[in-house]
């Protein structure tokens, strides 16, 4: 059984009378350790195809299962505890709060745990570790670069080992050599850590780096 | 050029809740203002519109109340028999030798309060223009019957017409009732004065009321009374005489008034400050078009100084609209001057009104002052720069 | 406690908008705590007259005086321990503005009765034995910057209006209970019975009596006995006097209480305006928090927290400035509110009130905060 499931999934807006259907009946299935990029041009659905796996929102017909956790069958509540166990979220615009350091942004989803302080710094300074800025944990976002806030980011998202890493176009605002440092840090983290990860993008660059492409288009899905 | 001001209002709209907001605030300051105020200037004008400035009250040298003071009889006949005391046509003089007591009487709701009795005589309703009877008759000379004046009426018991109140171990009908013209007079109970005197403290009389010939000779009337050596009393001019006695309460309802509001007034002028340098940042963009199109910094200044002003001004009117219906509603308190109960109404005057769309104005032009003065000082670039990120 | 750094930068990432909501927060508490001990001082003032003490006054009303020869009867009332008088003096100390209570009293007697007054034992011989002396509280020593052994005078518009009366202070008395006033002035009846050439008369008659459960039967037996005289009475209890003259205040608790609402909901107003300027600024954090798993619930208890803080930091501002101001200056209301005091209990009532305004202006953001569609919002931003 795939890690990530999706079966049946539609989504349809309303916008003033109007009904938009942004996808209809969609199935996915992702292993788990598997590195897969969606492609597809701007409103596509990517994004709210990756909302829908947060349980950021709700779909209009259609099941998501992650693991064990039925996305589409809990509360709001369960949603969040589920949320902050099981998934690291990476924005296109980085989305650190900009009044705390890189090591606040980075421990905030820690507090939702029972870590203790010092347990917290532990964590948090391995994964500053690993995105390669430990060295920049009390720098507030506005001191860093774009690719260092980003690498922020994705040290926020990985720190509490979530089982799956929804990536919404994390290059979208890079140079190219940012995006290439960013891009290879989630190859590492795919492959020696073994995240599993979802990466939504219309860069072709960044989609020559995941295990399989799939392009989502005026709401279908293809390998 | 001018801003137009059509900038300002459709700002104004775009943050309705905030706007309505900071407005009610000082809405609220004001109200408080206004009613403080109103207080205030009902207290003196009740006791200012007692004293006429053609009479001369009479009191024992000394005496600041008709409560301390006495005048035997023989003092008001040798006053009311002189030259410069004005006479009726058929010779009487157009003066009242009066009985000035304090009687407890039990308010209706509870509590006591010291209401003055005043023994009259007849000529006293010539004496006092603004005194008419509005309901009843006059009372009987030798009959233990009253009049009570219009704004305790209600306000203690036995007060209707036909009822009776006792004081000074007998009971006493009440006739009539009277008006005077808002002024204290009407929270007093009115008798003839030879029944109360011998009711009350025996052969006295409190003071002596009259009427002058020439109103313009009261300095040479007072010299001629106080410097009579059979005469061991004080002349004033009655305007004076009452209007001095609002002084205390006055004074302190002012005080408290100012403090009150000025204390709101503070706390009102930062909530402006906030919500005028909310109005500024939301609007960088546009104020880096208007800079770039040429418009001068005085003019965003000024165009922002007026936006704050329009806020504090809805703000003055609304405060002016809730203190409307207090207008002419009665209270009392006791006059610690002369230890009596006054009766007397809220006056929300359209000069009070003016100054506390004033006050609003005040409020909203401090608080605009330093948001305005940012708007204006924002460098051009840094304002187009800030616009792309909102 | 974990959270307090988020709710502490958030409050400080606009300094300036703080901290002028919380100065007009501390501005509101204060005015609150001013016209809260209003209230309460009057309240105080009720509490003042004993149960176990009467007042015998003129019947028609207290500005009467009664004939000194009731006191032979008074004394002999089944129920009545001890009796002794006062008189209302009304002197005035260089300005009227120096306002203090005065009383002319039959000393010997009304010391005896009013143990409230603590004097060194000699101070209180000292007082007794001379014809001119003056007991004063230790308040009014401080205010006037008397001292023991000091000769002052009086003027009364009441009593013999032309003289000045010396007195020599002799006696200072400390209250066992504050709402007692140590600002008070008393001096020696024969003094003012001489003074005026003997036409003094008391004022009214304090009666201590021996269970207050006889107060009504006293007051039946004195007020029957005086009913056809010249002079009749009204006796009544201690406290039951004292609430009487509170009462000729009028309705100033109402009127503060009337103000005290308004200050609140202008400052609410002000404190919504601000809590929702702050919040409006930062949905987009909200739903990125969101996304990191922060449920609803604790978003919207990290707003009222937030605002919580602002107008509580603000409260102990307001509230406790009242308290030093009002303590530092002395404040007694022009001599009408003796022992204005900002009570504990006020400002207890006052960090409530700070914390209602801080949970009401921040009800709305918080809850607009729980309910933030994420999804939309980061589309929005995004």
């Amino acid at each position: 059984m795939a890690l990530l499931e999706i079966r049946n999934l539609s989504k349809v807006y309303q916008r003033d009378s109007q009904m938009i259907t942004v996808f209809e009946g969609i199935d996915l299935d992702i292993e788990a350790g598997e590195f897969l990029v969606l492609m597809g041009p701007s409103g596509s659905g990517k994004t709210t195809l990756l909302n829908l796996v947060a349980g950021l929102d709700k779909p209009t017909a259609g099941t998501i299962s992650v693991g064990a956790a039925e996305v589409t069958e809990m509360s709001p509540r369960q949603l969040a505890a589920w949320r902050s166990r099981h998934v690291g979220f990476i924005f296109q615009l980085y989305n650190l709060l900009p009044v705390l350091t890189a090591y606040q942004n980075v421990e905030l989803p820690l507090l939702l745990t029972h870590l203790s302080k010092s347990e917290r710094r532990e964590h948090v300074m391995t994964v500053l570790e690993v995105v390669g800025l430990s060295d920049r944990a009390d720098h507030y976002p506005r001191q860093l670069s774009g690719g260092e806030e980003q690498r922020v980011a994705i040290a926020r998202a990985v720190v509490s080992d979530p089982t799956v890493i929804l990536a919404d176009e994390p290059t979208g605002d890079l140079d190219a050599k940012s995006a290439d440092e960013v891009l290879t840090l989630m190859q590492r983290l795919n492959g020696e850590f073994n995240k599993t990860i979802l990466l939504v993008t219309h860069d072709q660059r960044a989609a020559e780096r995941g295990h399989a492409v799939m392009h989502l288009d005026k709401g279908v899905l293809t390998g | 050029m001018a801003i137009p001001v059509i900038y300002n209002l459709r700002s104004v709209r775009q943050r309705p809740v905030s706007t309505l907001f900071t407005a009610l605030g000082m809405g609220l300051v004001v109200l408080v203002f206004i009613a403080m105020m109103a207080l205030s200037r009902g207290f003196r004008s009740a006791l200012v519109a007692t004293g006429s400035r053609e009479n001369v009250i009479v009191v024992r040298s000394g005496a600041d109340s008709e409560l301390i003071s006495g005048l035997g009889r023989e003092t008001a006949q040798t006053i009311t028999g002189m030259p410069f005391v004005a006479r009726t046509p058929d010779g009487r003089p157009l003066a009242s030798p009066e009985v000035y007591v304090l009687v407890s009487l039990e308010r209706l709701g509870g509590g006591d309060a010291l209401v003055t009795a005043r023994g009259i005589n007849p000529e006293a309703f010539q004496v006092r223009k603004n005194v008419r009877i509005i309901a009843g008759r006059m009372f009987n000379p030798g009959a233990p019957e009253i009049l009570v004046g219009e704004n305790i009426v209600g306000r203690f018991a036995g007060t209707e017409v036909g009822g009776v109140i006792s004081f000074a171990n007998r009971d006493w009908t009440v006739v009539g009732h009277f008006a005077a013209g808002g002024s204290a007079f009407e929270s007093e109970i009115w008798g003839e004065n030879e029944q109360f005197m011998p009711a009350f403290r025996g052969e006295v009389f409190q003071s002596l009321t009259f009427r002058m010939r020439d109103s313009g000779a009261f300095q040479s009337i007072r010299q001629t009374l106080e410097d009579d050596p059979r005469l061991p009393v004080d002349a004033h001019r009655e305007y004076d005489f009452y209007a001095n006695q609002s002084y205390l309460l006055t004074r302190i309802l002012s005080f408290a008034a100012t403090f009150i509001a000025g204390i709101m007034a503070i706390g009102a002028i930062f909530g402006a400050v906030n919500t005028m340098y909310a109005a500024v940042s939301a609007r960088a963009p546009e104020i880096a078009v208007l800079l770039t199109l040429g418009f001068r910094p005085l003019g965003v200044l000024g165009s922002f100084l007026f936006e704050a002003a329009l806020i504090a001004l809805l703000g003055g009117l609304l405060g002016c609209l809730f203190s409307l219906p207090l207008n002419g509603i009665v209270t009392s308190t006791t006059n610690w001057q002369s230890m009596s109960e006054v009766a007397f109404a809220f006056r929300v005057t359209p000069e009070l009104l003016l100054r506390g769309i004033g006050f609003a104005l005040v409020m909203g032009l401090v608080g605009g002052f330093f948001p305005a003065v940012k708007a204006a000082r924002q460098p051009v670039v840094q304002a187009a720069r800030q616009g792309t990120i909102a | 406690m974990k959270y307090a750094r988020l709710v502490w930068v958030n409050m400080t990432r606009n300094k300036r908008r703080t901290v002028l909501t919380t100065l007009s927060v501390a501005a509101a508490l204060f005015l609150f705590v001013s016209l809260r001990s209003v209230n309460t001082t009057l309240a105080d003032a009720r509490e003042v007259g004993s149960e176990s003490r009467m007042v015998t006054r003129h019947a028609i009303s207290i500005v009467f005086y009664l004939p000194e020869s009731y006191y032979q009867w008074l004394v002999t009332v089944p129920g009545v321990r001890s009796v002794s008088w006062a008189d209302w003096f009304n002197g005035i100390y260089r300005d009227p503005r120096d306002f203090f209570p005065n009383f002319a009293v039959e000393a010997e007697s009304y010391l005896a009765m009013y143990p409230e007054m603590v004097i060194p034992e000699d101070q209180k011989r000292a007082f007794l034995d001379e014809r001119t002396a003056a007991l004063v509280g230790s308040g009014l020593m401080e205010r006037f910057g008397w001292t023991l052994g000091q000769a002052i005078q009086l003027r009364s518009p009441i009593w013999a209006p032309d003289r000045e009366w010396p007195f020599t202070i002799r006696a200072v008395y400390t209250p066992t209970n504050p709402s007692f006033g140590d600002a008070l002035f008393f001096f020696h009846y024969d003094y003012l019975y001489e003074g005026t050439s003997r036409r003094a008369q008391p004022g009214w008659y304090v009666l201590e009596i021996e269970d207050p459960a006889l107060a009504a039967a006293v007051a039946e037996t004195i007020d029957e006995h005086y009913r056809n005289s010249q002079a009749a009475t009204k006796t009544e209890t201690e406290r039951a006097f004292q609430t009487g003259i509170v009462t000729m205040y009028g309705n100033v608790g109402f009127l503060m209480n009337a103000i005290g609402l308004a200050v609140f909901f202008a400052i609410l107003l002000l404190a919504a305006n601000t809590m929702m300027m702050a919040a409006r600024e930062r949905t987009s954090e909200v739903a990125v928090l969101k996304t990191l798993g922060y449920s609803d619930r604790l978003l919207f208890a990290l707003v009222l927290a937030e605002a919580a803080s602002i107008t509580l930091i603000g409260g102990l501002l307001g509230v406790f400035g009242a308290k030093l101001a009002f303590e530092g200056t002395g404040f007694q209301g022009l001599g009408l509110l003796p022992n204005f005091q900002v009570k504990w209990a006020t400002a207890t009532a006052g960090m409530a009130i700070a914390l209602c305004l801080g949970l009401a202006s921040g009800i709305v953001p918080a809850w607009q905060a729980a309910r933030l569609p994420v999804a939309e919002t980061l589309r929005r931003v995004g």
